[in-house]
């Protein structure tokens, strides 16, 4: 690479069961104005735009046109949109950085899935002729895959449960979580994983500044260093692939040069319990690695926004002076069938 | 900081017709994605990401279809990014793709977008609930038509200039074998006695709906010189946005159009496009669009576009051809609107276009746009590779 990137700024909403109250717009805004102040940026001095939602949480065409206009985006702004989680919007911004066209970008993503059925709105990412039609539904995939580790002996009910317990004991310690503290395991929701297993069902919004090399130290007194990012796709019907395993997670943690040094912490996109058993195979993390100090995805998991919270988190950690190098990873459709990893570094101290 | 060059060397488009029944959408999208790289010579293996876009997923009523397409689009294991800019993602799409072979990360990238527009129904897809939107706007002829009222009163343009614009691009498409309408017996009278829909916009000056997919691949220097036939190569390229609606809002000839334009010359020096670009492909989805673009994006001074159309200028055998492909006139699966724009730009400076080829193509500027005239991307491509 040529040109060093850096995550200079990040903010979040506090992820919330319902926002009947407030439009994508409104729940946009304060994030947006929150990112621009860390850095004292204006939208008119930002290069580059870069979003990332869903049309069918919104539950109408287009919505992320309305929501453009919580950026202010006048005059006319280098603009585009993914319709997948922000860390793909990061990423997109990131080549745009690279290629020299622009030395800042803002990106953001948010998700309302107060709006429906989460569960039922989820299988209308499957294949729409032969498994759609069947209305299988995100806990229950997600259930295939943790009875496949069972079977495999990768883990049991107990280390799941230990999983989701800790995740919601760190997530006391971070405000914008939906579920901190002491959650009850609760009852199977589809066997093997009960209520502490899968993710709560909530709205909220993020966003993250990029800077190009001097303009990231301007910025940023310790910016989160971009080394290497990288994302890869699996085949999507379920029965070609080995539930137990991800190994599009572990080509693009190569990719991005996560296995070069040891990282010290990992912010890792696994909405159920069982994904994080995974996740952490994939990525080689042993003990010494702080995973999801945020309390990840069972805390708080607000569609198309939790992949880019997870970035966030650790280039927040890295800002702080709490993390030297630290791993992102994002999802994306069924079961882990698409993942993003991201190194971030700080500058030694 | 010095970019990749990048060069066009594979370009694939289905026969785009009103339903492909025969096909499902994983069909569609390996049709022209095979075509593409039948055209470049090269396999699924050399392909190192995928870049796809198409408009609402609403459309086709799957939720964010990427997913589902990765294993038709040979993207298993390889980076797979799913782009969604309104009308205007076709180019947006192509554009993306680009940014990765011009940033370095990927050396030749397969981009596609496309729309099964018979696999649900596109007036329900756009029609937005309230209170989102008000009711009354009747489709996006009912959003546009009062726009171009607009312009005709600003130009002083008679009102015979929209049906030139059909007539012309239904023609043209008669020359295109991938078109979809093909109205072999089209007579300028006939779209003068079409049914009057929102008014000034007739029945035959609209576009259709289509099934179609637009698929091309991408590559650096190293892949271009190992390509075996001539590469269009991108001499500028970029994409603006601004609000669908706010006071002060120029909707006949938006800002972001203008600038989205400026950038692309300033990127390919050229400093009179009138002179310097030799063709246009433009997204007209209703006619009076080609004079309004063509003053928008500084081809004719403000109130001036529509006697070019007069004189014939923008005809296939004209000084500046537009719509040599027949255009979203004649062929509008929705989200790969802007990407077939953007590739028969290319066909054209590669000389590769058939029967509607025109001559002296050197530079040719691919066109899209979206929303209510607030979302851009435009490409200039040449026969030659950048200097620099």
């Amino acid at each position: 690479m040529t040109r060093d990137i850096a995550v200079v700024a990040f903010a979040q909403t506090d992820v919330l069961r319902t926002t009947d109250e407030l439009s994508e717009v409104e729940m946009l805004m304060p994030v947006l104005h929150s990112v621009l102040d860390r850095t004292g940026l204006k939208t008119a001095d930002i290069g580059f735009t870069c979003s990332g939602s869903s049309d069918y949480l919104a539950g109408r065409a287009f919505s992320f046109t309305l929501a453009l206009d919580g950026v202010g985006a006048w005059p006319p702004i280098a603009e585009s949109h993914v319709e997948m989680d922000g860390a793909w919007a990061l990423y997109e911004a990131w080549t745009k950085l690279l290629t020299g066209d622009a030395d800042t970008a803002l990106v953001y993503s948010y998700g309302k899935s107060s709006g429906g059925s989460l569960r039922d709105v989820l299988t209308r990412q499957l294949d729409p002729y032969y498994v759609a039609p069947l209305w299988p539904d995100s806990v229950a995939l997600a259930a295939l895959q943790a009875q496949a580790l069972i079977d495999a002996g990768d883990t049991d009910e107990s280390a799941l449960a230990a999983i989701g317990a800790r995740s919601r004991r760190v997530a006391t310690l971070n405000s914008h979580a939906q579920l901190r503290g002491s959650v009850p395991q609760g009852d199977y929701v589809v066997r093997p994983l009960r209520t502490g297993d899968c993710p709560p069902v909530g709205d909220g919004a993020a966003a993250v500044i990029l800077a190009a090399g001097e303009r990231a130290r301007e910025l940023c007194s310790r910016p989160a260093w971009i080394r290497g990012i990288d994302h890869r796709i699996e085949a999507h019907t379920l029965g070609v692939r080995d539930l137990t395993d991800s190994p599009s997670t572990r080509l693009a943690a190569e990719r991005a040069g996560a296995f070069e040094r040891p990282v010290d912490t990992a912010e890792l996109h696994a909405p159920f319990s069982a994904q994080e058993v995974v996740l952490r195979k994939a990525l080689r993390l042993d003990d010494s690695v702080r995973v999801n100090l945020s309390g990840g995805a069972l805390a708080a998991n607000p569609m198309m926004a939790a992949g880019l919270v997870r970035v966030g988190e650790a280039a927040a950690r890295i800002h702080r002076g709490e993390s030297d190098r630290a791993l992102a990873h994002a999802t994306s459709g069924p079961c882990l069938q698409q993942n993003l990893v991201a190194v971030l570094e700080g500058e030694p101290r | 900081m010095s970019k990749e060059p990048v060069a066009v060397v594979g370009i694939g488009q289905t026969k785009h017709v009103a339903a492909r029944r025969d096909v499902s959408i994983a069909g569609l999208v390996r049709e022209a994605a095979r075509r593409a790289l039948e055209d470049a010579e090269l396999t699924w293996a050399d392909i190192d990401a995928v870049v796809i876009g198409k408009a609402p997923d609403f459309f086709e009523g799957v939720m964010m279809p990427e997913l589902y397409l990765a294993d038709a689009l040979g993207a298993v294991g390889k980076p797979m990014l799913r782009v969604h800019t309104a009308g205007s993602v076709g180019g947006s799409t192509a554009l993306v793709a680009a940014q990765l072979v011009a940033a370095r990360v990927h050396g030749t990238v397969l981009t596609l977008a496309f729309e099964k527009q018979s696999e649900s129904n596109a007036m329900w897809g756009l029609s937005l609930p309230i209170p989102f939107q008000q009711p009354l706007l009747a489709g996006a002829g009912g959003f546009f038509a009062p726009h171009v009222r607009a312009y005709m009163r600003r130009s002083g343009a008679p009102d015979t200039v929209g049906s030139l614009v059909a007539y012309k691009d239904r023609r043209n498409a008669l020359k295109n074998p991938y078109a979809h309408l093909h109205e072999h017996d089209i007579t300028l009278e006939k779209v003068q006695a079409s049914p009057m829909l929102w008014d000034p916009i007739r029945y035959s000056e609209t576009c259709p709906s289509s099934d179609g997919a637009c698929a091309m691949i991408l590559t650096d220097r190293a892949g271009a010189a190992r390509a075996p036939r001539p590469p269009a190569w991108m001499l500028g390229g970029a994409m603006r946005s601004e609000p669908t609606l706010f006071a002060g809002k120029d909707a006949v000839s938006p800002r972001a159009g203008q600038d989205c334009a400026a950038d692309v010359y300033r990127q390919a020096g050229v400093t009179d496009p009138r002179r310097d670009i030799d063709a246009v492909e433009l997204y007209v989805p209703f006619s009076w669009y080609e004079p309004m673009w063509l003053e928008n994006l500084g081809f004719a001074d403000e109130g001036e576009g529509w006697k070019l159309t007069e004189a014939g200028v923008t005809e296939l055998d004209g000084d500046l051809p537009v719509n040599m492909s027949g255009g979203v006139l004649s062929t509008n699966p929705i989200g790969a609107s802007g990407m077939i724009r953007f590739a028969e730009a290319a066909l054209q400076v590669r000389g590769q276009a058939g029967e509607h080829q025109v001559e002296r193509a050197g530079k040719v500027l691919g066109h899209a746009y979206g929303g209510g005239s607030q979302f851009f991307s435009m490409w200039l491509v040449g026969a030659r590779p950048p200097q620099s």
